[in-house]
């Protein structure tokens, strides 16, 4: 926790640099290769990005929300692949354990998380269980002083450099439902652990995502998260409602920056004797753009500093990433327009955050499912 | 104990466009980014490579200017500065009284080697680093480009107009850091919280007894002439009937 202005601005100011030195001119090589270059890789390590929310005393900084909200801002304006590169080891790969972890199992791990040593995977998705997450279908089977994990998990980010995975399985057959879901840390090299091929995606190349097959792999009973089956899915929630102010907030990062490339572009390109950026119908994009921005801008900072106060908030959460995602791919589409030939084309750059930007409203719970989370909500409280 | 001393200053962030005060006076501050000048990084860059090489022990960071030249100086201690000296004062000064601060710092510092940024991006002065060198009776090299450490001297090559120049001289020395002598690294973001624990300590322009008295004056700050619309030639011979008009060629 830094809670102090001096160095939480240096902070910000080292991460803005980084990113507007060393990653945004990598962005090409980085679509062109599906690959982020291993000395950006090394240097991410070494600033210490991938301990931003591990806390002080196992060698992270313990940021709090508000901050890591600040930090996602600077994050976002450049391809959202870098941060999710190191965005599941500050997010939810590593929540779960420290927030219902024991104190053995977190300092087991989240030192070499803090470095970068040991990068994590969030594993609830499968291919019949995707925003009906409590229906998930992997078991894990008491045997012993160990569980037998068996089923698959679909689109799990990361996974092909996770050191360690958090992993949703149902420890109780009886209970089809919530209650009968366990969470797991499960170290990769485990026999019977399995990685599928890595999937193609539509954007965000750089960032890997891929099946993870378990085929009866045994894990020390002690693996479950904090020790007490049946608290899995709680668990996931949990670690998906802070999850999804980090997304809004890299939305957020994002739109600004496909904002303001816009902004410059439209100043620049001359038709009709005049920059397109004197004309109302461009205006009107840009003035749109600016105002959704700076409210989803707004709502995630609210949410964020309402969460640090200890605050409920699952409604916020949905709300800022359902709006700051669905804003993001509204600007994305418009900086596409004030680009005209030039926005589709991919030496520009403009289309290529179009691509990646669709992802926002899908992962971390789709736009429906904030809709069904801010809904019930509401309506738990007049019933 | 082998110390260098560095100076970092407070300047304008590289990034910000820099608009001018309506009245001339100088340029709008107000709520303007503000960094350590990129040169005194470079500096400060390879006081930190010497120390790591094991050819000095302590680095010790300078800075003489209004209280937020703190943030700069924890920035510096960030990036792996021992200690650092703050002489606050919020008052203007110039090369002249900068150089005759920094005299009284290296009386009390004695190190083996002072390193500056070959200029600050504010004032462009270039001065400091010589004028300390010509106070101190101490050797110069000025535009570091490579800089090699003996026992008792220092190798340095310098960029001159003419291509580059390598000196020898003899310790203790000031030298200023060019462009190219090395690439700053980046601050690891835990050792921000750590250099909140690293002493700074401040003085005064009075606890030092430097003498800052100004001789120049600002007669008038202004923004540089609007570039005029260029002519586009068709031909290299337009080009040189062009020039020729204008007597260039
Ligand atoms: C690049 C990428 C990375 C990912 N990373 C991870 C990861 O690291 N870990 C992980 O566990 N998962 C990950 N996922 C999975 C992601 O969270 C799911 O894709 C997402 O939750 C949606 O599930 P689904 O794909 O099964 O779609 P479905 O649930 O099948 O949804 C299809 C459509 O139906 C709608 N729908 C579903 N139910 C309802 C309803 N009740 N009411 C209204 N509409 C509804 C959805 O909104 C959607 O429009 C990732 C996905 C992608 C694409």
């Amino acid at each position: 926790m830094i809670r102090d202005a001096e160095a939480l601005n240096a902070l910000l100011a080292t991460v803005a640099r980084f990113v507007r030195e060393r990653l945004v001119p990598a962005e090409p090589l980085v679509d062109e290769t599906d690959e982020i270059p291993a000395g950006i890789v090394a240097e991410m390590k070494a600033m210490g990005l991938f301990g931003l929310t591990i806390p002080e005393e196992y060698g992270g900084l313990g940021l709090t929300m508000e901050e890591e909200v600040l930090v996602m801002f600077e994050m976002g304006q450049t391809s959202p692949a870098f941060r999710s590169l190191f965005g599941t080891t500050v997010g939810i790969g590593s929540q779960g354990l420290l927030m219902d972890g024991t104190e053995a199992q977190k300092s087991r791990y989240l030192p070499r998380l803090a470095t970068g040593e040991l990068i994590a995977s969030f594993a609830l998705t499968e291919p019949e269980a995707g925003s009906d997450a409590a229906s998930l279908r992997t078991s894990a089977t008491l045997s012993g002083a160990h569980y037998v994990l068996n089923g698959t998990k679909r689109f799990i980010t990361n996974a092909p450099h996770a050191g360690i995975f958090t992993v949703m399985a149902r420890t109780d057959p009886q209970d089809h439902g919530a209650g009968g879901v366990s969470a797991f840390i499960v170290e990769a090299g485990t026999p019977g652990l399995r990685l599928g091929k890595r999937d193609r995606k539509m954007g965000q190349r750089g960032a890997w995502t891929c099946d993870v097959i378990f085929d009866d792999c045994r894990v020390p009973a002690t693996s479950i998260i904090g020790g007490i089956p049946g608290r899995g899915f709680r668990t996931a929630m949990q670690v998906l409602e802070k999850g999804r102010i980090h997304i809004a907030a890299i939305c957020v990062g994002v739109a600004e920056r496909l904002l303001r490339d816009a902004l410059r572009y439209a100043t620049e390109r001359r038709q009709f004797g005049q920059a397109i950026a004197g004309f109302q119908l461009v205006q009107a994009m840009l003035a749109d753009s600016k105002a959704e921005l700076y409210a989803a801008r707004c709502m995630t900072l609210d949410a964020a500093q309402r969460r640090d106060r200890g605050e409920n908030v699952s409604t916020e959460a949905s709300c800022a990433k359902m709006f700051a995602s669905e804003m993001c791919g509204r600007v994305a589409d418009r900086a596409v327009q004030i680009f005209g030939g030039a926005g589709y084309m991919a030496e520009y750059g403009i289309e290529r955050f179009y691509r990646d930007v669709r992802l926002f409203r899908i992962f971390e719970g789709t736009t429906q499912i904030q809709q069904l989370v801010i809904a019930r909500n509401m309506v738990k409280a007049v019933s | 104990m082998k110390k260098i001393l560095v100076g970092v200053k407070r300047v304008v962030d590289y990034n910000v466009r820099v608009r001018v005060k309506p009245d001339g006076t100088g340029v709008a501050l107000d709520g303007v980014k503000m960094s350590v000048n990129p040169f005194d990084e470079i500096a400060l860059e390879e006081a930190l490579r010497i120390r790591e090489r094991g050819q000095a022990n302590e680095v010790v960071v300078a800075s003489i200017g209004p209280a937020d030249s703190q943030q700069q100086l924890r920035t510096a201690l960030a990036m792996g500065a021992d200690r650092a000296l703050h002489v606050q004062t919020d008052s203007t000064i110039e090369p002249l009284g900068v150089a005759r601060a920094f005299l009284k710092l290296v009386e009390r510092e004695n190190p083996f080697l002072v390193i500056f940024g070959k200029q600050a991006i504010d004032d462009d002065n270039g001065q400091t680093g010589q004028l300390l060198a010509s106070l101190w009776d101490r050797p110069q090299v000025t535009f570091a480009s490579r800089l090699e450490l003996g026992e008792a001297t220092a190798r340095v090559t310098r960029e001159v107009d003419a291509g580059l120049e390598t000196l020898d001289v003899d310790l203790p020395a000031v030298i200023t850091a060019d462009l190219r002598l090395n690439e700053p690294r980046y601050v690891k973001l835990p050792d921000i919280m750590k250099a909140k624990k690293k002493p700074l300590e401040t003085l005064s322009l009075a606890d030092l007894g430097a003498d800052t008295r100004e001789h120049l004056r600002i007669v008038r700050v202004g923004p540089p002439s609007q570039r005029t619309k260029g002519v586009m030639v068709k031909t290299t011979e337009e080009l040189v009937e062009a020039l020729k008009k204008k007597g260039l060629f």
